[in-house]
């Protein structure tokens, strides 16, 4: 008994001087030289692979960063320190540093947007819109099935009330978002444009009225209240200039009678169960 | 015409209706009424368990449904699923069923729990719930009692007709060797235990191995009138196991409501039957012949029932017949030369795992396949 | 029933829809519907191009004028339905739920026909001349799919076409209006189908139906002789007039995947198409009306009724003495494949070949129920796929697996929603795929 122990530790003991060896040796003679500043990169790097720098993951893109077909500011999600320490660890310059966020521009929750459907089928967006277009009245609007909140790495859109909501303290911009929704609804836009009509509907105003109760009925009352250019006219739809946003106080100003001009953070918190007027 | 109907012409509104995506019509067949075929099709076998054994068949059965659908409730309590929402669909009930059908009749109650939980808590939630189990929960109750509790679950009562008079067939099983050493081991209590005829026939090459011996005492277990016993049932094992004639019945009502593949049980039998007939031929001495592998142990069972569960064998038709033949012959090498006399539940459990791996292989080619269609985009 | 004496082929696999709701509107005959009031006639009715608008809101036309012209090769006329004033070009609901732009007419009640093309003998002009015409009368496929029916006429010159077959199947359950026709203008079909024929320039055309309409195989065959088309009978399976499976069936040729009906040489015609051919050729007239079946438990008197295109379906049904009781879910097309609809203004097209109203208590719900992976999916798929599988990887995002699984070949017939017993939407899963796949190229493509 005795000596099948002490000969089974040997034996083992025995494999693995011999596999360690072996492997030390190979370590040794077939190492492939890597930039140690990948290493160092890939610590400061967020490290959750999003995409959103358009490589295929953080490790593509600290090779992109040492290669120099990248800057440090195109990784979305990491903040100016970081972004700061990239540089440092390169000996680049930061790049061209525009922190985008994600919103979606519809207001068009289940209690406001009208002509709701019953609808049986796959729970996804793209699938929703290929049945007769879908379960809303509106067929620019947001379906709430949550393709996008899908998509989001970093959970920070929500389906409120049958409405995609995005979330800004966790959005980072990494724009997986934009793609998957069938209605293209969602914007990256700059992270300091803090005012937005939330609605896409190109349709007449009549039209929009018919299915929503907070559309954009394209009365230009924003346009005045604000400075030249910050927002453009496009029919019947107002949209804001995202190179020259306006600021927040044109909220004040514009009183818009539908509502649907919004601060993102007025936007997250606006009880949409509630009627017209009585919060904003 | 138009005028009348005028009256009362009643139009859709428009809000009502649904929208979803084609086909707008289905078939009626649901997984319920599936199921509920299968026990309807299970109740000839259940029959003859309990005229062979009597009630104590019914009292194992019993304590099966009742703990396999138990503890699906418990688990889907815990889970936060919906309570009835799984046992609705019957699936649990099927599973219960097979269990206590690959039990012995003498079965106590708390071994019926032990293998609810194998069953249904191993076997089959904890990989998602129906349709997502890779193995068949009932084998793996089975497989998991018999290592783990080996006495109580080869515990074998005898069947009615074996005890009534001891016929030369009935008395081979009181008088071979293994019937000896269980008397030596004490679990032998007045002819209320006996042994399987592939437990025979094992005990037979253990102590007799692989001569002339053997092959001379293996017709005592293997003739044409231990065959029609077989065949009607009298003989120890399984409750639900021992009835060739209760399993085809049985059979014959799946293939005919189209709930299994034809494949399975058909390719399975043959090539038991093929792969011991040519061992039996090439030396008589390491097995009986191939009828008796027919029609003892669980290979008629699990043939038609366990085989064939729609979750854990092959979608395709093709995938079916390989992973039937590879059964048949892993059944077969199990009991001819493993330390099981029996091998039927081993090998569906090893050619379970098998299956995602046969799929592959009998992939079906889409309708009009080219190797040149590969090539992207088409027209 | 008397046996038929004519040969029955099939494809392989499908499904076969026990009660197939074909009895409530089959011995109903073809009926014309009364004059309306105003017609909606949607530009986008075919696959392709839409056409180009040529009337103006305010102008008077005539029965048969041309609204919209040709604006492309793929692409089709689209004419008048009646005489009257244009109302004006408006957005209506579409039938895939989205507005569609659509030409209002307000009839003037007189029904009056315009200038007409001149009748052609079919038999010595040329193949290239009939093909005209049947782009100048706007005929496009009126199964379902809505193509064009010349482009189909035209494959490319190196693909070498023999036969043509005119499809009769209907396998879709509950339509009965290809079979009425079939039945009461046999002339028209098999006179449709030699035009077809000569226009595409084929030696080999048939008829092929399902032998579930024995009285139209008898007629057709009776006449079958003096326009020398074959007539070939179907086993009762759907999807028996699915495009490949119907090839498979007469011909035994097998369409490639990713390939056409031209590269086994053959070419597919309804026959609805067949009979407008037959006007188009013969009298000039333009494709205008439709023979559509409306029908559904609710419907009080389910029938087939000559439509004209740009008819509401609330008014045709109307014309079928409204509804029993409050429907489910309304249909155009057949229950197979048809598109639910939001909406009962969406007006008849020309490929509407059903008005399809289902009970509530008739709808069966799609729940995601998981897979028990019973085959009856794989057993039921025309095109050899396996759908459950399919549907467990889209549903796990997984597109590269179902593209290297063929998720591209399937038809969409939903043979495989309608077998399964777990009523997971197969379908819709494998549409979803398609179209995420169809973006990922492109973008590769970019």
């Amino acid at each position: 008994m005795g000596s099948t122990i002490f000969l089974s530790a040997v034996v083992l003991i025995g494999i693995g001087l011999i596999l360690g060896a072996a492997i030390g040796v190979v370590y040794k003679f077939f190492e492939v030289p890597v930039d140690p500043r990948v290493e160092l990169l890939l610590e400061l790097l967020p490290g959750v692979n999003c995409g959103g720098c358009g490589r295929a993951g953080c490790a593509d893109f600290a090779r992109a960063l040492i290669g120099g077909e990248a800057a440090p500011a195109k990784c979305p999600v990491a903040s100016q320190e970081v972004v700061a320490q990239l540089a440092q660890v390169l000996g680049v310059e930061i790049g061209r540093a525009a922190k985008q966020v994600a919103v979606i521009l519809c207001g068009g929750d289940l209690t406001h947007a009208k002509g709701q459907m019953l609808y049986n089928g796959v729970d996804d967006c793209i699938s929703a819109s290929q049945v007769a277009g879908g379960p809303k009245g509106c067929r620019y609007g947001c379906l709430g099935m949550g393709s996008c909140a899908r998509a989001c790495p970093f959970e920070a859109i929500g389906i409120v009330n049958g409405l995609a909501v995005v979330h800004n303290e966790y959005c980072v911009g990494c724009g997986k978002c934009v793609d998957v929704c069938p209605r293209g609804l969602v914007k990256l836009v700059p992270v300091d444009a803090k005012v937005h009509i939330y609605c896409k509907s190109p349709e007449k105003a009549p039209a929009k009225m018919k299915v929503c109760d907070i559309p954009c009925i394209g009365c230009r009352k924003c346009v005045k209240a604000a400075d030249e250019g910050q927002f453009t006219v496009n029919g019947f739809l107002v949209e804001v200039n995202y190179g020259d946003y306006p600021r927040p106080d044109v909220i004040e100003k514009a009183k818009c009678p539908k509502n649907c001009l919004q601060t993102c953070r007025g936007h997250e918190e606006f009880e949409y169960g509630k009627s017209i007027g009585e919060s904003a | 015409m138009t005028q009348d109907s005028k009256v009362q012409l009643m139009l859709p509104k428009g809000e009502e209706l649904l929208l979803s995506p084609s086909p707008h019509i289905h078939d009626k067949e649901s997984i319920q009424s599936i199921m509920l075929k299968v026990v309807l099709a299970m109740l000839p076998v259940v029959a003859a368990g309990v005229y062979f054994f009597g009630l104590d068949a019914l009292r194992v059965i019993g304590w099966c449904v009742f703990f396999c659908v138990g503890l699906e409730m418990v688990w889907c309590f815990f889970a936060g699923k919906p309570v009835l929402g799984t046992v609705k669909d019957g699936s649990t009930l099927v599973t219960g069923i097979l269990l206590a059908l690959n039990l012995s009749a003498a079965t106590s109650w708390w071994v019926c729990l032990l293998g609810g939980i194998l069953a249904i808590w191993l076997g089959k939630q904890v990989f998602g719930g129906l349709g997502q189990n890779p193995f068949n929960p009932a084998a793996v109750a089975r497989v998991g009692l018999l290592i783990a509790l080996p006495r109580e679950l080869t515990t074998w009562v005898p069947a009615r007709g074996m005890t009534a008079d001891l016929n030369s067939y009935s008395k081979a099983f009181y008088t071979t060797p293994d019937f000896t050493r269980l008397q030596e081991a004490g679990q032998v209590v007045d002819g209320m235990t006996c042994a399987t005829p592939l437990s025979l026939a094992q005990t037979t090459t253990k102590v007799l191995g692989h001569g002339e011996q053997a092959a001379y005492n293996f017709a005592e277990i293997a003739n044409p009138e231990a065959y029609w016993q077989y065949f009607l049932g009298n003989m120890g094992g399984c409750l639900g196991e021992t009835s060739a004639l209760a399993i085809l019945a049985g059979g014959v009502m799946l293939l005919a409501m189209k709930l299994i593949r034809w494949q399975i049980p058909v390719f399975y039998i043959g090539t038991v039957a093929l792969f011991s007939g040519l061992v039996n031929l090439l030396w008589p001495g390491v097995t009986p012949p191939p009828l008796f592998h027919l029609l003892t142990g669980g290979l008629m069972l699990a043939a038609f029932f366990m085989a064939t569960d729609m979750v854990t064998s092959p979608i395709t038709p093709k995938g079916a017949a390989i992973f039937a033949v590879m059964l048949g012959i892993m059944t077969c090498v199990i009991r001819i030369w493993g330390g099981f006399p029996e091998g039927v539940s081993f090998s569906i459990l090893l050619m379970n795992a098998l299956v995602p791996l046969i799929e592959k292989i009998a992939a079906i080619k889409p309708f009009g396949f080219r190797k040149a269609a590969a090539v992207k985009g088409g027209a | 029933m008397k046996p038929l004496k004519i040969k029955i082929v099939s494809f392989k696999k499908g499904v076969h829809p026990r009660d197939d709701g074909k009895s409530l509107s089959r011995s109903s005959a073809i009926r014309t519907a009364p004059l309306l009031e105003r017609y909606q006639v949607i530009v986008g009715q075919n696959i392709g191009l839409p056409p180009r608008v040529v009337v103006k809101a305010g102008e008077e036309v005539k029965k048969g004028q041309l609204l919209a012209e040709p604006s492309g090769f793929v692409s089709a006329a689209l004419h008048s339905p009646t005489s009257g004033k244009i109302e004006g070009i408006i957005d209506i609901p579409g039938p895939m739920g989205i507005p569609a732009e659509a030409i209002s007419i307000l009839a003037d009640g007189k029904d009056e026909w315009g200038e007409l093309p001149p009748p052609l003998d079919w038999q010595t002009v040329s193949g290239e001349t009939l093909k005209a015409r049947i782009q100048e009368c706007g005929i496009v496929g009126m199964g379902g799919a809505a193509f064009p029916s010349h482009v189909k006429l035209s494959p490319p010159p190196e693909k070498k076409v023999d036969c043509m077959i005119i499809n009769g199947a209907e396998c879709e359950p509950y339509l009965t209006a290809d079979h009425r026709v079939m039945l009461e203008e046999t002339e028209k079909v098999l006179l449709g189908a030699a035009i077809l024929g000569k226009a595409a320039g084929v030696k080999n055309t048939v008829v092929a139906i399902e032998v579930n309409k024995a009285d139209a195989i008898e007629a057709l065959l009776a006449r079958s002789g003096e326009y020398r088309v074959g007539v070939v009978g179907m086993k009762v399976q759907y999807p028996q007039g699915a495009e490949k499976q119907l090839i498979y069936a007469v011909t035994g040729r097998k369409v490639p995947t990713g390939g056409l009906p031209a590269d086994v040489g053959c070419i597919v015609q309804n026959v609805g198409t067949a009979v407008a051919v037959a006007d188009a050729v013969t009298g000039g007239v333009p494709l205008i009306e439709r023979v559509t079946t409306i029908t559904g438990e609710p419907v009080v008197t389910p029938g087939n009724w000559r439509l004209k295109v740009g008819t509401p379906v609330v008014e045709a049904l109307k014309l079928a003495g409204g509804v029993k009781r409050d429907p489910g879910k309304l249909i155009l097309g057949g229950p197979m494949m048809g598109f639910a609809q939001r909406s009962t203004d969406v007006p008849v097209m020309k490929n509407t070949s059903g008005i399809l109203l289902l009970d509530k208590a008739a709808i069966s719900q799609y729940q995601a129920s998981p897979c028990i992976r019973c085959g009856r999916c794989v057993d039921g798929c025309a095109m050899q796929l396996l759908p459950s599988p399919l549907s467990c990887m889209i549903e796990a995002d997984r597109f590269q697996d179902a593209y290297e699984n063929n998720v591209m070949d399937c038809i969409e017939c939903g043979s495989c929603s309608f077998a399964c017993p777990a009523r997971r939407p197969i379908v819709q899963q494998i549409r979803r795929a398609k179209a995420e796949i169809r973006n990922s190229l492109n973008h590769k493509k970019k």
